[in-house]
């Protein structure tokens, strides 16, 4: 499976996940969440780059209570709440954030 | 509990392992894990996959304490007999000696075997 | 509470039956199945290893594995009991959990 954008083929396994961790481009961001009718804002790149560092730190993807954790450290307590990441990412924040940056679906994905 | 007993690459069991501790720890589950025998290898520092082309999970371990799994194990004997110290792991763990590891298998309700 | 440990390795290949017998606590049983049957067997080097754990710990035989491998109950260390597959069950059953050293 593939996607292409702006011209650029970027290979994905059958649900659409990134194969490979350092194609990804913000560009393709953007293209992944427009096909699924989200405009990426500030929030959601806060998530994503966080997402994108823990995996290369740590080589999977966090759980969804530390994910929650350090967004609230970063963003504020408001937004330590689960509701808060599914508002941003209503298919589930581990599902969509992490296909969006790139990373392969999470283990015990939720 | 689940407990370790094969080196990280030659086999599928420890990266299997993990992957159950990851996903019992997003259930919420009291989770012990134990590394004896050659499942001590996994937890060694500086290992670097790239060139066999295998994940590199050995620096996952240090994410079980983001799952909420904090009960790591590792037994005196076999990390002894490999010329290895807790210095050399990349987690921090508690060592226990055979006898104790055996008391706390008992006191299991599930064991989980690698 | 009572463990059953079980041994599907040969003891000359692995070291799956010492490091069963290092860590296992009183009490408990071990059932030797597929090749950790030649662990039960009278005469091996391991031999002495198994009778002098008995002791502490019940040891069991898987018969089939044991036929399949061309031993018979008359070759066994003393002590070391034959169970069919639905005395393996009952094991399973009658013990608090398991632990399979693979």
């Amino acid at each position: 499976m593939a996607l292409e954008i702006n011209g650029k083929r970027y290979e994905t396994d059958p649900e659409g996940y990134l194969t490979d961790l350092n194609a990804w481009t913000p560009d393709l961001a953007r293209a992944m969440a427009n096909n699924e009718g989200i405009t990426l804002t500030d929030e959601h790149w806060e998530v994503i780059r966080f997402l994108r560092e823990y995996y290369r730190e740590y080589g999977i993807a966090p759980s969804v209570r530390m994910l929650v954790r350090t967004i609230g450290e970063r963003l504020g307590q408001d937004k330590a709440k689960s509701y808060y990441l599914y508002q941003l990412f209503p298919e589930g924040p581990a599902k969509q954030a992490c296909k969006y940056a790139g990373l392969p679906k999470p283990t015990g994905c939720v | 509990m689940l407990v370790n007993r094969k080196a990280p690459h030659g086999t599928i069991y420890a990266l299997e392992a993990l992957e159950v501790a990851l996903v019992a720890g997003v259930f919420d589950q009291d989770v012990s894990v134990v590394f004896t025998d050659d499942g001590v290898y996994q937890l060694t520092r500086n290992q670097d996959t790239q060139v066999i082309g295998t994940k590199n999970f050995s620096r996952s371990y240090r994410a079980l304490e983001d799952y909420g799994i904090r009960k790591l194990y590792v037994e005196q004997e076999s990390l002894q007999a490999r010329g290895l110290a807790t210095s050399d792991l990349v987690v921090l763990v508690q060592v226990v000696d055979a006898k104790r590891l055996g008391e706390l298998m008992d006191q299991q309700d599930v064991v989980l075997s690698f | 509470m009572a463990m059953l440990h079980t041994i599907n390795k040969s003891p000359f290949e692995r070291n799956a039956l010492d490091a069963c017998l290092r860590i296992a606590t009183p009490g408990g049983s071990v059932l030797l199945i597929e090749d950790g049957v030649y662990a039960a067997i009278r005469g091996t080097t391991v031999a002495d290893k198994v009778s002098t754990s008995m002791k502490r710990l019940s040891f069991y035989a898987l018969g089939p594995d044991l036929h399949a491998r061309g031993y018979s109950e008359a070759q066994l260390i003393d002590g070391v009991q034959v169970v069919d597959y639905s005395g393996f069950v009952d094991l399973v059953v009658n013990h608090e959990s398991v632990q399979a050293w693979l």
